[in-house]
């Protein structure tokens, strides 16, 4: 191998790169609290809905589950315009990042809410408490505590897929190494760099979500 | 601009069989790294335990888009003229075996303990215990979460239309590019996608509760 590395051109660019990292940390903050506010009524309607409002949010995350991202993606920004919906990029990226972050999260809020013991909403039914009283003081906290890991890994998958958003050239992190390679030529050493970057925005992320794991559900004492 | 014939749908429906063998060899070339990984994240050596847990890491924590650009412009850049099968059977096998890895070693430390002390105690070796005593019961719970992880591997090799591989997502495009019908083509190939996922989707979530009726005492 007679290749020599350099990386000069990519350290000329860092500025491109760290405002690129700071909006896929932007899209993907932004789409993780929509995707989970989405999730929690998308699982109360899957769960306790009347029927057809349960097979439309069944089959919405069945289809969106079974689709590769980058096709949804597709459909969002091609398709819609046609039918008269215009959008910048970013905000085709940011609608498509929580459709597919929503599909997920209904799914794992589901299973926590299935797993809170019967017994907890029975006692607050008999203690006088409304329904949506009860979903959302004594189920809700219970499944999100059950489903913070799941969760969490869900949500660091969706950022790593905001890296696909950059086909419809969104300003985020790989989107500026693309324009920054075909700028330099210097392909690999910037997709290098990219990778690393995202490595340690995975790492943060995992980081953050486990002090937010600490700081909303502390250890239960066991008696 | 022109309209869809009933010939450009055939043409994305052909375009899936490469989407389909795609998969397919990812998955034998990731099952071949998965199964190094795992036996290397539940190996006794901790330099191998330590290097498994690095490569999860990796491939795990970071997007596969630029796992493919790096293998495609990496072999470019080492004089290599890996063909794109090549490219993106490598690019998707190395992601592809650390969520296997990870996913199998799982099912090993599922099989209790005292399975392997026993063969320990019987005198076999690390290899017959693996073999004889631990793999066939991991393997049985393997199955279902192996099956699911399927749908990933094969949502995945969409990406390969970026680096230029022509598959489904790739043959939509090309046909976009000819008609300018995006919506209604990319909703067929999203729901070419869904037909090939959704039955393995099914698949995995009866296998599964079937494993739990035959594991409940």
């Amino acid at each position: 191998m007679n290749y020599t590395f350099h990386f000069a051109d990519v350290w000329a660019a860092r500025q491109e790169l760290a405002d690129g990292a700071w909006l896929t940390v932007q899209l993907s903050a932004v789409s993780m609290v929509l995707s989970l506010t989405i999730a929690v009524f998308g699982a109360l309607a899957r769960t306790s809905g009347p029927k057809w409002l349960r097979m439309i949010v069944a089959s919405y995350v069945e289809f969106i589950r079974n689709t590769p991202f980058l096709v949804q993606v597709f459909v969002i920004f091609f398709g819609l315009p046609g039918m008269g919906l215009r959008l910048d990029a970013n905000t085709g990226a940011l609608i498509a990042m929580v459709l597919n972050g929503s599909a997920y999260t209904i799914e794992i809020v589901r299973a926590g809410i299935e797993a809170v013991n019967h017994g907890q909403i029975e006692a607050a039914l008999a203690l006088g408490l409304h329904r949506l009283q009860v979903f959302f003081k004594i189920v809700l906290p219970q499944a999100l505590r059950a489903v913070f890991a799941p969760l969490g890994s869900q949500f660091i998958l969706l950022m790593l897929n905001s890296s696909i958003v950059s086909v419809i050239s969104a300003d985020e992190l790989t989107a500026a190494a693309q324009d920054i390679q075909s700028r330099t030529f210097r392909s690999f050493e910037t997709y290098i760099v990219t990778i690393v970057i995202y490595l340690i925005l995975s790492i943060s992320f995992s980081a953050v979500f486990a002090l937010l794991n600490r700081l909303f559900f502390p250890k239960l004492e066991r008696s | 601009m022109r309209a869809l014939g009933p010939s450009d749908f055939l043409f994305l429906i052909e375009a899936a069989r490469w989407t389909i063998l795609l998969s397919l060899s990812a998955f034998i070339g990731g099952g071949i790294v998965g199964a190094f990984i795992a036996l290397g994240r539940v190996s006794e050596r901790k330099w191998l335990r330590w290097l498994s847990i690095g490569y999860i890491q990796l491939f795990q924590g970071t997007p596969l888009l630029l796992q493919l650009f790096l293998v495609f412009f990496g072999s470019d850049m080492l004089g290599l003229a890996l063909g794109p099968w090549v490219a993106a059977t490598l690019g998707l096998s190395l992601n592809a075996g650390a969520f296997l890895g990870e996913i199998w070693r799982g099912c090993i430390q599922a099989v209790p303990r005292a399975q392997s002390e026993a063969g320990q105690a019987l005198g076999l070796h690390y290899l017959p215990i693996m073999r004889r005593v631990v793999l066939p019961q991991a393997l049985r719970l393997a199955v279902a979460p192996t099956v699911g992880f399927l749908v990933n591997l094969v949502k995945s090799t969409s990406l390969t239309a970026i680096i230029g591989f022509v598959e489904l997502t790739r043959a939509g495009q090309q046909l976009n590019n000819t008609t300018f019908r995006p919506f209604t083509i990319y909703m067929t190939v999203a729901v070419i996608y869904f037909l090939l996922c959704w039955p393995l989707t099914l698949a995995s979530r009866k296998l599964e509760r079937r494993m739990n009726v035959a594991y409940r005492r």
